[in-house]
C-alpha cells in the first residue's frame, strides 16, 4: 500500500494542455475517485500514475519516492480497463497468472495466488474458459482479479463499469468499495458518472479541462461546490442556475427580486437544487409547464418571474397539475460570481 | 413461373458468365492441354505420334538430376521463407510499428520499392551489384574495406537468389504484419505493461498470438508462391552456373523450353501441381486454420 503524491504534474501533447500543474495527495489506503467529462484529462492523470505516459512536469511519489522514471512494470501497480484488455488467446488462469509471470514466484505459490484472486471476485469456475466465453461483468471480475493478484501497491481503475449494463453496474460497485475495504490498497478510481463516483470514493477529485476543480468528499461537491462547473456537474436532476444583479443587499432576478443575505456585488449566478424548490408555500408564484414523473419523485418545470426553475418533490404521486400556478420558497441556495465562476462563500439569496 | 426461371438463369449467366468462362479458358483448358501432353510423346517439333506413360516413369524415378534439384528447391523456399518472407518481414513490421508513424511510414516504403520495381530491372540491379568486375557494387565496397573480391554468382549462387527473393517476399508480410499489429487493442499493450512485461515479452505472449492468423497465412502463401515462381533466378543466375540454382518451377521450364522436351515439361508441372497440393495440405493442418478461419481474427474484447 502506498501514499501517493503529485507536485506540479502535468501532461501536454505537442501543445496540447491535457493536464495542468496539479498537486494532489492521496492517503495511504484511501479509495479516491476522479470525476469529470470526458477530456477533464482524468483518464492522463490514472495513465501517468501506471507509469504508462510520463508526465511532462512535475514528480510523482510513491511513499515519498519519486517514480517518474520507474517504468510501469517496475510500479507495482493494478489496473482495470473499461475495456477489460483481458488477452484473448489465454484462458483466465493464464491471464490471472501473467503478472505474476514477471516477478520470481514459484509456480505452486502462483497457482494458490491465483486461484485466491480468482476466489475473491468468484471466477474459479472460469478458469479454464477463454475470455470471449465470459459474460462482460465475469471479464470485469477477472480483469481485477489479474490487477490484484499481485497484490499492487496502488490499484488503479479506469472507468471499469462502463460497459456493464445498469443491474450489474449497481452490484460491482458495492463488490470494489468493499473489496478495496477488506484489502486496504490504496485505489484510484476514474469515472464520468457522479453517482459512481459518490458511492464508492472516500474522496472525490473533481476535474475540468485539465485542472482539479475540487477535491471533497460527495457532500461538499454537492452542498458546498467551489465552482459553477462542481455545481452543475454534480447532482441529477442538475442544479437550477439563474442570471442575477447583486446591488444594495438585493439580487435582481429576471424580473423578480431577492433579498441577498451575505456580500456579493455585480453579476453573479444564483444555484438552486431542484430539491431546495419549496413548492405550496412562499412568496413567489409560478406556473406549472411541464412534469415528469419519476416513480418516487415527481420534477416540475416552473415558468417564473425569475426564469425557469426545475422542481423536485418526493412522493410516488404528483400533488400538482400541469397548468397549475402555486407560490414557491427557496430552502436553500448558493451564490456564484458569473466572471469568476467561483462560490461566493456565505452569500444566500433569502426567498422564504 | 417459367418466365422467373428463365429470368433466374439469365441473371446467373450474366453475373457468373465472364468469371466462369475465364477461369475454364485459362485455367481448366491449360490443365487438360498439359494432362494431355505429360502423356504424349511431344518433343522440339511439336509433333504427337503416341500416348505413353514414359515421362511419369520418367518423373518418378528416372531422371537423376530430380533429386538434387528437389534439395536445391526446399533450400530456396525454405531458407527464403523463414529468413526473409516471414522472419524479417516480421521484424520490419515489428520495428516500423514501433517507431513514430511517420519514420515507420518512410521505412516500410524502402522496403516496398524491390516490389515495386519491374522484375527485369530488379534483377538487372542485382547483377550489378555482384557483377564479379572491380566495377560491381559489392566488390567496390569489399575494396573499400580491403577485402578480396567475391564473386557470388559464381560461388555463393543460393544465398544470391535467396536474398534477391527475400528483398522482395520481405515486404508483403511486413505489410500484413503491420496491419495486424496495428489492430492490437492498444490497451492489451498497457495491461501487459503494467502486468509486467518489457519488450520480448510482450512480443511473445501479446503480439503474436494475436497476429498467429495472418503468420499462418503469409507462411502458406509465400511457400506455394515461391514454390511455383522463377522469374527473378532465371533473370539473376538463369538456373547455374549448371544447375546449381534451378527450382524445380525453373527445372520445368527448362527441360520444355530450352531442351525441347515439351512432354517431359508437362509432366513436371504436373508433378508441381501435386506437391504443391500437398504442401498447402499439411500446412493448412498445421496451423489449424479451419479453426482460425471461424473465429474472428482479433478478438476486440
Amino acid at each position: 500500500m502506498a501514499r501517493i503524491e503529485l507536485r506540479a504534474t502535468s501532461k501536454t501533447w505537442d501543445d496540447v494542455v491535457a493536464v495542468e500543474p496539479t498537486d494532489l495527495v492521496i492517503g495511504d489506503g484511501e479509495f479516491v475517485a476522479i470525476l469529470g467529462p470526458s477530456g477533464c484529462g482524468k483518464s492522463t492523470t490514472l495513465f501517468m500514475l501506471a507509469g504508462l505516459y510520463a508526465p511532462s512536469g512535475g514528480d510523482i511519489l510513491f511513499d515519498g519516492a519519486a517514480v517518474n522514471e520507474v517504468e510501469a512494470r517496475d510500479r507495482n501497480v493494478g489496473i482495470v480497463f473499461q475495456s477489460y484488455a483481458l488477452y484473448p488467446h489465454m484462458t483466465v488462469r493464464d491471464n490471472i497468472l501473467f503478472p505474476l509471470r514477471f516477478k520470481d514466484v514459484p509456480r505452486e505459490e502462483a497457482l494458490k495466488r491465483a486461484n485466491a484472486a480468482a476466489d475473491l471476485v468468484q471466477v474459479r469456475e472460469y478458469m479454464e474458459r477463454k475470455p470471449s466465453q465470459l459474460s462482460g461483468g465475469q471479464q470485469q471480475r477477472v480483469a481485477l482479479a489479474r490487477a490484484l493478484v499481485k497484490e499492487p501497491q496502488l490499484l488503479l481503475l479506469d472507468e471499469p463499469l462502463s460497459n456493464l449494463d445498469a443491474s450489474l453496474r449497481l452490484t460491482m460497485r458495492s463488490e470494489i468499495r468493499n473489496l478495496q475495504r477488506k484489502l486496504g490498497v490504496t485505489t484510484v478510481l476514474v469515472t464520468h458518472d457522479q453517482i459512481e463516483a459518490t458511492t464508492m470514493a472516500d474522496r472525490i477529485i473533481c476535474m475540468s479541462r485539465g485542472r482539479i476543480e475540487q477535491v471533497g468528499t460527495a457532500e461538499d461537491l454537492y452542498h458546498r461546490p467551489d465552482s459553477l462547473f462542481v455545481a452543475s456537474f454534480i447532482g441529477s436532476p442538475p442544479i437550477n442556475l439563474l442570471q442575477a444583479n447583486a446591488a444594495g443587499g438585493q439580487l435582481a432576478v429576471g424580473d423578480g427580486r431577492l433579498p441577498l443575505d451575505g456580500r456579493a456585488d455585480g453579476k453573479v449566478t444564483l444555484g438552486v437544487r431542484p430539491e431546495s424548490v419549496v413548492l405550496g408555500e412562499g412568496s413567489l408564484q409560478g406556473r406549472i409547464d411541464d412534469l415528469e414523473p419519476h416513480g418516487r419523485e415527481t420534477i416540475y418545470h416552473l415558468t417564473t418571474p425569475l426564469g425557469g426553475v426545475r422542481a423536485l418533490e418526493a412522493g410516488a404521486v404528483a400533488r400538482h397539475k400541469l397548468g397549475d400556478t402555486l407560490p414557491f420558497r427557496f430552502a436553500d441556495s448558493l451564490v456564484f460570481s458569473t466572471d469568476s465562476g467561483r462560490r461566493i462563500d456565505g452569500a444566500r439569496a433569502i426567498a422564504a | 413461373m417459367s418466365t422467373r426461371s428463365s429470368r433466374a438463369l439469365v441473371d446467373r449467366l450474366i453475373f457468373l458468365g465472364p468469371a466462369t468462362a475465364l477461369l475454364f479458358l485459362f485455367f481448366v483448358v491449360p490443365v487438360i492441354v498439359d494432362v494431355a501432353i505429360a502423356f504424349s510423346d511431344m518433343g522440339r517439333n511439336l509433333k504427337v505420334t503416341e500416348f505413353t506413360t514414359d515421362n511419369v516413369r520418367r518423373l518418378l524415378g528416372g531422371d537423376s538430376r530430380l533429386t538434387s534439384i528437389m534439395g536445391v528447391t526446399l533450400t530456396y523456399v525454405l531458407c527464403t521463407l523463414a529468413i526473409f518472407n516471414i522472419g524479417y518481414g516480421l521484424l520490419l513490421a515489428l520495428m516500423t510499428t514501433a517507431l513514430p508513424d511517420r519514420a515507420g511510414g518512410f521505412f516500410r516504403a524502402v522496403w516496398l520499392l524491390p516490389r515495386m520495381s519491374p522484375s527485369v530491372v530488379y534483377a538487372l540491379l542485382w547483377t550489378w551489384v555482384v557483377a564479379p568486375t572491380n566495377y560491381g557494387l559489392l566488390n567496390q565496397i569489399l575494396q573499400g574495406l580491403g577485402l578480396p573480391l567475391a564473386d557470388m554468382k559464381s560461388n555463393a549462387p543460393m544465398v544470391l537468389i535467396i536474398l534477391a527473393n527475400g528483398f522482395i517476399g520481405a515486404s508483403f508480410g511486413m505489410i500484413i504484419f503491420t496491419s495486424a499489429i496495428r489492430s492490437i487493442p492498444q490497451h492489451l499493450f498497457y495491461a501487459a505493461r503494467v502486468d509486467g512485461a518489457g519488450g520480448l515479452s510482450i512480443i511473445r505472449h501479446i503480439t503474436l498470438p494475436a497476429i498467429r492468423w495472418q503468420l499462418s497465412f503469409v507462411t502458406i502463401y509465400q511457400a506455394l508462391a515461391l514454390l511455383v515462381s522463377f522469374e527473378y533466378i532465371w533473370l539473376i543466375t538463369n538456373g547455374g552456373p549448371f544447375f546449381d540454382t534451378t527450382v524445380y518451377a525453373l527445372y520445368v521450364y527448362r527441360r520444355a523450353f530450352e531442351n525441347g522436351q515439351y512432354a517431359y515439361g508437362a509432366a513436371l508441372a504436373l508433378g508441381l501441381v501435386v506437391v504443391g497440393m500437398a504442401v498447402a495440405l499439411v500446412l493448412w493442418r498445421f496451423f489449424d486454420m479451419r479453426a482460425l478461419l471461424q473465429r474472428p481474427r482479433i478478438e476486440v474484447k
